[in-house]
């Protein structure tokens, strides 16, 4: 029969969800792991800052029950316009979640990686979550698995992990004193009971702790996620970054808080702060010195499909899923060149020397200076107006280097009108355009292709000089050469006045 | 006895998972408790465990209509804050 194919070729594996050339650059984030290690995550998009821009990952969502509440989850909540962790549209039974897995692993043969995220807790649904797992390693065992937990049934799982191959494991540890988790986990289900409180909170620490050095010991990679609460446990996640670290995990992301009181969330609803993107930077920042900081993280939902940062979760819905019909081992051919080929790439990537600051000019005592980029395919390409997030860089003597993504609200509808969406919404003081010149707060320059003249005169009042200087330039060189620019003028000696206390 | 499952049920398996009768079942638009198989848990549990793990305030009563989660129960969130959200409402 016709196959409903979206597309009969592979996406090209460059230009997908993120817009960045070299999220990380070298060296990557990952580059002190061992040899099998970085072996295990070369293709992995959520562990390695290089494959995500070339390996796709999908999330299937068949573990909707939980077992602890979070202040930052409202599990009524479900919305398909919103990208965030915790929501999906459509809860899939584990027969349907491999009809899924196999379509769109035929369909988009970079995608290497399954995981379970939820919308629940995974270990919470231990028949549905290890179903999917079991019948996919014996039917796609080109496909890593990897699951995500809050923790709390970590160690019964632990050799089902082992047993079901999942050599990947995502526990979010947002805390290690019960103290701080009372004031994140309202109440967790233990023992057939619900424990509110510290004493909660306790519990779910212990049998975190316990299943990350579980895991940890039988080899499994384990990486944490923590999410970023301003006032709650903003201080106390450098000592979490230094536990998990001295239990073995390879990987820290520590995400911002989403608290929209829309959500209906304790925290949305309590006006509990979301850190700014300076905030968090600062602490993977502080993080850094002890373990490798994942910074590529876009906080994906839990039925996410395709690469970091896009979701083709529309083209795969189970109705589209139902009347496709997959013949998995010739695509699992397919599938072995397309991996090589991306390899092989990478492989010569990583062989590239840039070019040292030194080389070009730059004192070595020039202090650094972070950049907003309007990027897309590794060049800067986007209009200001147009970008939906800016990537930001560092230029330092060191070299360039990839810091984070912050996402933007578009308020540029048209083509030529940059200076029309200028306008405050109903209700609020702040316009779009204000609010996402407020997202670059920190950065000295903004590169985009072209820029209006309206945002250009509010960037430069808010001390950003707008560039459009190096448009579909790549966009490392773009950032060096304009550090090598702001360098001649004399603006980045020490003795120079600093405007970012860095 | 039994245990009802109100229209505040948002489906999410919790439930089955852990009644020790399973008296529970998947229907549209919300999960419902088989009154002949639900004990409330007495003689397994000392609580009902429906409404031990139920993540939503609101969505199992008892036989009188009191629910066992009322609002704010869970999740700390204060009275007015739920009723200017429009998150309360009174007992069944």
């Amino acid at each position: 029969m016709e196959l409903p194919v979206i597309s009969n070729t592979a996406p090209a594996a460059e230009g997908g969800g993120c817009a960045s050339s070299g999220c990380g650059t070298a060296p990557d984030a990952l580059g002190h792991l061992p040899d099998h290690i970085r072996a295990k995550v070369q293709d992995h998009p959520c562990y390695s800052e290089e494959a995500h821009h070339y390996f796709a990952r999908m999330h299937v969502a068949v573990a909707p029950a939980c077992n602890i509440q979070c202040n930052y989850c409202n599990r009524k909540y479900d919305c398909s316009n919103e990208s965030r962790p915790g929501v999906v549209s459509e809860v899939l039974t584990p027969k349907q979640a491999i009809n899924k897995v196999l379509a769109v692993a035929a369909e988009i043969p970079q995608m290497t990686v399954l995981g379970i995220a939820g919308p629940g807790d995974p270990l919470a649904n231990p028949s549905r979550t290890f179903e999917t797992f079991e019948e996919l390693s014996a039917r796609a065992p080109d496909i890593k698995l990897c699951v995500s937990t809050n923790g709390l049934n970590l160690p019964m799982y632990v050799d089902r992990i082992a047993q079901h191959n999942i050599d990947h494991v995502t526990i979010t540890i947002n805390c290690v004193d019960p103290e701080v988790g009372a004031k994140i986990y309202p109440w967790i289900f233990w023992e057939n009971k619900r424990i509110f409180g510290v004493e909660g909170a306790r519990i779910l620490i212990e049998q975190q702790q316990k299943g990350l050095q579980m895991l940890t010991d039988r080899g499994i990679l384990v990486k944490v996620n923590s999410v970023l609460i301003p006032g709650v446990n903003d201080e106390h996640l450098k000592e979490v970054s230094k536990i998990v670290k001295a239990k073995g995990a390879f990987l820290h992301n520590v995400m911002p808080l989403i608290a929209e009181p829309e959500h209906g969330t304790y925290y949305g609803i309590m006006e509990q702060p979301e850190p700014t993107p300076e905030m968090l930077q600062e602490l993977q920042d502080a993080c850094a010195g002890d373990m490798a900081m994942m910074r590529h993280c876009r906080q994906c939902r839990a039925d996410a499909v395709g690469l970091l940062g896009e979701d083709r979760g529309d083209e795969f819905t189970m109705d589209k899923i139902d009347v496709m019909e997959v013949d998995y081992e010739a695509a699992m051919v397919r599938r072995k060149v397309v991996h090589d080929e991306i390899i092989e790439k990478l492989d010569a990537k990583r062989g590239i020397v840039k070019p040292k600051a030194e080389e070009l000019g730059i004192p070595a005592d020039a202090r650094p200076v972070l950049m907003a980029v309007a990027g897309k395919n590794g060049v800067v390409a986007e209009h200001f107006g147009h970008a939906k997030e800016f990537l930001i860089y560092e230029a330092s003597p060191a070299g360039v280097r990839f810091m984070s993504h912050r996402k933007t609200e578009l308020y540029c509808g048209g083509m030529d009108a940059c200076g029309d969406g200028d306008v405050a919404e109903a209700g609020s003081t702040e316009s779009l355009l204000d609010r996402n010149i407020r997202v670059l707060e920190g950065c000295e320059v903004v590169l985009c292709s072209k820029v209006g003249y309206e945002p250009w005169a509010k960037l430069e009042a808010a001390g950003i000089a707008p560039n459009g200087e190096h448009a579909m330039e790549p966009i490392e060189e773009a950032v060096m050469a304009v550090y090598k620019e702001i360098a001649a003028t004399g603006k980045l000696s020490p003795s120079a006045a600093d405007r970012k206390a860095a | 006895m039994a245990l009802q499952i109100t229209e505040s049920c948002v489906n999410c398996w919790a439930c089955v998972d852990v009644c020790p009768n399973d008296a529970i079942y998947e229907d549209r638009p919300h999960f419902l408790v088989d009154d002949n198989k639900c004990t409330e848990c007495l003689g397994d549990h000392g609580v009902p465990q429906c409404a031990a793990i139920c993540p939503i305030e609101m969505a199992i009563v008892n036989e009188l209509g009191e629910f066992l989660n009322p609002p704010g129960s869970l999740t700390g969130i204060p009275i007015e804050k739920l009723k200017e959200f429009g998150m309360w409402r009174e007992a069944a």
